[in-house]
């Protein structure tokens, strides 16, 4: 390969048209016939249906048709799966529309299909629908409350799942002996997704073949098309084509396979016309897989030496109203095999509760998983720093597994590959000017000012996944991935890869591996993505899997590609294959560079097939079903600077540093884009969103001007380093990026509010840090304190 | 969301707008239409009617008249952020207009729409009170000017009755030894006011000779903080005066509360808010 391309900041190649307004998204599609669907959604938390009447909807000049659960069960419609099977996991079932009782505010009660989309939505004002009110249960813990409101009678006590990791009898004895112990209860709380492009469906029925086609808003249209045909339809899977063009964002919540992608599908077949629908914001509030929202009671232990005895950890995991397509697999095997961070945790033990909910199913969320078990890793390192007085930095670096010991088989399941987390932990003192910056905490702390520092020395796995592996853990799914390299006469490449690209560059950062490998051009590779008709099976787009496992899959089948056309160019050359050389985008025998055929010799000759070897096809294709050894484990260290306004609670980012570990960087613009975003993400977390659900289950913050996502003037300019420690087991040497900003910055923000409130004797203080919460916080202290000296 | 149907109506004239009003006594007037147009997508209002009155001659312009600035009520938030007569001679107004939404919405909303429509976290009410501005009203039987103390009556509640259109707005202009400063705390979504304060303060031989103050955002409308105000007249504003003026400056039972912001939480950023501003105004003093 040449390196013209990769490790360089190539702009992206996508850019713009998604800046002039002229990417082609679900919602912009028209088709000739299509109607369009609107939904009734619950207002209540829990309801029981008493009866539906359409009679005056159905009045409306327009209305074509009016869906209830009762019509969906007759058709024989399934109920949505979910994609990962944990031990004695109780799976109620899930309807598209729910039949007899609404367990979510948003939950689908009736669609309308009309001609066009405000009839639709004014028929469904004109449903006659008789709700009973029930009482719901909006919180984890208190659905487990022996009185608590029962979500489904098929998991007594609002239990899903009970789920553990780790050796309990091994932490039990390091707590034992331990020199110092802090314990902490910590609310890792629920975030709505918020992708900028609102979920979208537009299902198409053709008859004569009896065949469908969806278009819809989603990260992996394979698993799409597996779960609509196999589970809900009851179709053969090539009776459905699942495309999935530009999407706007997914973050996880485009992972899921949704109740409108069905209810399209079926009005589509019933109507025998095109049918879309697309999600109103205030819709994706109440109905888009939401985030996070553990409560966890964590203990960390220490020796003498200041090293770690083990982590104990208790969580319950809030799962929703029904379990979404990944749900059973984030609070647990994302989760709980990522409690052993960077460090040497001699051992780790977890425990955690999956419990149903009246709320918006939780499923995948950037991250998905390892920023909560990152939240607790980080905060009880920096808790107990404080609790022995000593540097959270040095602590930290205290306790980094070396160098030398990897691979490193963590207590919780994992063998972590490679890593080397002190340069990066040097670094990242050395961008924000540590020493320094502790004086200026002291003196500013003198002057009423606080100024918190906050570190987050995270690691993730990612690169989804072995799928031996994920077999055992009880995935319904394979994590391989796919990629075909299809080399036309011309010379001009297209690859069709399962990875799906939803904001990451996908078009940009994979051309550039391929040209470099084949020696062309960028502007001759395109990269196709997103198409159950086009690409081969594949796996989509999450978990920061696409550059380790579909990047890899193309390189893989890049390197059939070059073989093959090595092999036609020594014929051409009257050589053997072993002496002919690529080089410059030439073939030549080594040697003789006058003499050469160019890539586009070789691929024109493949195709005419006139002067080939005899026992060789035609044509130049190639195919690779890339499976992983191993995931993949991006680590490093971001420092968070934050101010505490005392007067009115305020926080205010500072100073925010972050020195990444991905391995080599394809296109270092675009894995710095990431980083961005993430950063974003989660400082947004710590300091900004909040999702809060009364006590009647009724979504509180269901807009933006309640829910606070994070704006520029809330942020500053992020400076940004990066280590390189290459995965030892994948062809590119590469890690995953998407998410690691999300990971480590809301536990470095977090870190750094307490920090600041440390002259308060606060120890600690939940997420959020909305002004009010913090300010109360401060009143508190100053009261215990003023109390204290009264004494 | 679409909203319900309704007719529209432009009017060239205040004439034209007050013969439309008379004529569709439901209909609502659409300014800037960044609230209306909002609540009706969301059919928190569904009028049968709109009367566009962002087109009436005369309404838009800022002008020195006297010892008056008088601001048309569909001037943009834009232009009063960006104009030099204001800049001169209220300059709290010029503090107050860039901290209204976003570039998008200063664009097109209005003055008097964002007064008439008195959502009880806007900026410009606080400042109307600190700085004791009135309130030109026309209807079919002439005008009246009303005081922006008597202008703001409830949530979403003005002095401007069914059939009346608010056409300027007259501000003082700041004498010498005034000073003005606006100190909002925003929501972090909304953007809107949890809490902000506008003071008018004005000094004389090193003590505050007059001193307006007044809220918004925390309570069900703007208004007047008047026990500061008469804690800070005659005295030599010191920081410890200010200090001590701004303590209770208003009960929590007249204030709103929410998950984000409790009432006694906003009874307490008043009092920093008005803190600050009056500090400031002080600082500012010509």
């Amino acid at each position: 390969m040449s390196d013209k391309y990769f490790g360089k900041p190539v702009k992206r190649v996508e850019d713009p048209r998604f800046i002039t307004g002229t990417g082609h998204y679900t919602e912009d599609m028209t088709l000739p016939g299509m109607a369009h669907a609107a939904m009734l959604r619950s207002p209540y938390a829990s309801a029981r249906i008493v009866s539906i009447d359409a009679t005056r909807a159905l009045a409306q000049p327009g209305v074509l048709a009016v869906l209830t659960g009762k019509d969906l069960l007759d058709a024989k419609i399934g109920s949505i799966p979910t994609g990962w099977l944990l031990p004695d996991l109780k799976t109620p079932p899930h309807y598209a529309i729910a039949p007899e009782v609404a367990r979510h505010v948003g939950d689908v009660i009736a669609a309308v299909i009309a001609e066009d989309r405000a009839t639709a939505e004014d028929a469904v004002a004109l449903l006659d629908v008789e709700l009973e009110p029930m009482d719901a249960v909006a919180l984890g813990s208190d659905a487990l409350a022996p009185a608590a409101p029962q979500v489904h009678p098929e998991a007594p006590g609002n239990v899903a799942f009970e789920w553990e990791i780790g050796d309990a009898a091994a932490v039990e004895e390091n707590f034992a002996r331990a020199y110092r112990t802090v314990k902490l209860t910590l609310r890792n709380h629920r975030l709505v997704p918020n992708a900028i492009e609102p979920r979208a469906s537009m299902a198409q029925y053709q008859k004569a073949s009896d065949e469908f086609t969806l278009w819809t808003t989603s990260q992996n249209p394979h698993i799409h098309r597996l779960l609509l045909a196999a589970f809900v339809l009851g179709i053969p899977e090539h009776k459905l084509r699942v495309i999935s063009p530009d999407v706007g964002g997914g973050f996880g919540s485009k992972i899921f396979q949704y109740p409108e992608e069905v209810i399209v599908l079926h009005a589509a077949r019933k109507l025998n016309r095109p049918v879309k629908w697309s999600a109103r914001r205030s819709e994706s509030f109440v109905s888009d897989a939401q985030g996070r929202d553990h409560e966890t009671v964590a203990e960390l232990a220490v020796d003498e030496h200041h090293k770690v005895l083990g982590l104990r950890v208790k969580t319950v995991a809030n799962l929703g109203a029904y379990l979404t397509t990944f749900a059973p697999a984030v609070p647990t095997y994302l989760y709980g095999t990522l409690l052993n961070g960077t460090y040497r945790f001699p051992a780790v033990h977890a425990h955690v509760t999956g419990v149903f909910t009246n709320t918006v199913g939780v499923d995948a969320y950037r991250g998905a998983g390892r920023p909560e078990a990152t939240y607790v890793v980080e905060r009880m390192m920096s808790r107990m720093a404080h609790e022995l007085g000593i540097d959270p930095a040095e602590f930290r670096r205290l306790n980094f597994i070396q160098p030398d010991e990897f691979p490193y088989q963590t207590p919780v399941a994992l063998v972590y590959d490679s890593g080397n987390y002190e340069p990066a932990l040097d670094q990242a003192l050395e961008r924000v000017g540590y020493a320094e910056l502790r004086r200026e905490q002291e003196e500013a702390r003198a002057r009423g000012r606080y100024i918190g520092i906050g570190f987050s020395s995270y690691l993730e796995a990612c690169g989804l996944a072995p799928s031996k592996l994920v077999g055992q853990l009880g995935a319904q799914a394979g994590q391989w991935e796919s990629a075909v390299v299809r080399v036309m006469p011309t010379g001009k490449v297209e690859v069709l890869t399962g990875s799906h690209s939803h904001g990451q560059g996908h078009e940009t950062a994979f051309a550039q591996i391929i040209a470099d490998d084949l020696q062309i051009p960028m502007e001759d590779v395109s990269i196709i993505h997103g198409d159950t008709g086009r690409m081969p099976y594949g796996w989509g787009t999450y978990g920061s899997r696409s550059a380790a496992v579909g990047g890899s899959a193309m390189k893989m089948a890049t390197a059939k590609i070059l073989d093959k056309a090595r092999r036609i160019a020594a014929h051409l050359l009257e050589a053997a294959p072993e002496d002919v050389v690529h080089e410059d985008g030439k073939f030549f025998v080594r040697g003789v560079p006058a003499n050469s055929k160019s890539f586009f010799d070789v691929a024109l000759m493949a195709h005419l097939a006139h002067n080939i070897p005899d026992d060789m096809e035609p044509g130049l294709e190639a195919q690779h079903f890339y499976d992983p050894k191993n995931f993949v484990y991006p680590f490093g260290t971001h420092v968070a600077v934050v101010e505490v306004d005392a007067d009115t609670g305020r926080v205010k980012l500072l100073k925010y540093v972050a020195v990444d570990d991905c391995g080599p960087m394809i296109n270092p613009l675009i894995a710095e884009g990431q980083v961005h975003g993430g950063i974003a993400q989660g400082v947004g977390q710590a300091l900004l969103e909040n999702t809060v659900y009364d006590e009647q289950g009724q979504l509180v913050t269901g807009s933006f001007m309640e829910y606070a996502v994070p704006r520029a003037d809330d942020l500053v300019q992020f400076d940004i380093g990066h280590t390189v420690t290459p995965s030892p087991h994948n062809p590119l040497g590469v890690k995953g990026i998407g998410e690691a900003g999300t990971i480590a910055s809301t536990a470095a923000t977090a870190n750094a509010v307490i920090d600041a409130l440390a002259p308060f004797g606060i120890a600690h203080l939940d997420m959020p840090y909305t002004p009010e919460r913090v300010w109360r916080a401060i009143q508190a202290a100053r009261a215990q304190t003023q109390q204290a000296a009264d004494d | 969301m679409y909203t319900t149907e309704f007719d529209y109506h432009r009017a060239g004239s205040v004439q034209e707008a007050l013969a439309l009003l008379a004529a569709n006594p439901d209909a609502k007037l659409l300014a800037g239409g960044h609230s209306l147009i909002p609540a009706m997508k969301l059919r928190l209002a569904s009028p049968p009617a709109l009367i566009d009155v962002s087109k009436v001659a005369g309404l838009r312009g800022i002008r020195l008249e006297g010892v008056e600035v008088v601001i048309g009520a569909m001037t943009t938030h834009r232009d009063v952020e960006f104009s030099d007569v204001l800049r001169a001679a209220c300059p709290l107004l010029s503090q107050v207009a860039p901290l209204i939404g976003d570039p998008m919405v200063r664009n097109r909303g209005t003055v008097g729409g964002a007064l008439a429509h008195a959502d009880p976290a806007a900026d410009y009410p606080a400042s109307m009170l600190a700085l004791g501005a009135s309130m030109t009203i026309a209807s079919t039987s002439g005008e009246r000017t009303v005081p922006a103390d008597e202008f703001f009556t409830g949530m979403f509640e003005t002095a401007v009755a069914p059939g009346e259109l608010l056409t300027e707005i007259r501000v003082p202009a700041a004498t010498l030894g005034e000073g003005q400063a606006y100190e909002k705390f925003a929501h972090p979504a909304s953007r809107y006011a949890i809490a902000g304060v506008a003071a008018v303060v004005r000094t004389q031989g090193g003590s505050v000779s007059s001193a307006r103050v007044a809220m918004t955002g925390a309570g069900y409308h703007a208004m007047r903080l008047t026990k500061v105000e008469e804690a800070l007249v005659g005295q030599t504003p010191t920081p410890e005066v200010v200090e001590a003026a701004v303590r209770g400056a208003v009960s929590p039972d007249e204030l709103l509360g929410d998950h984000f912001a409790s009432a006694e939480y906003r009874a307490h950023l008043v009092e920093v808010q008005a803190r600050k501003a009056i500090l400031r105004a002080l600082g500012s003093a010509g």
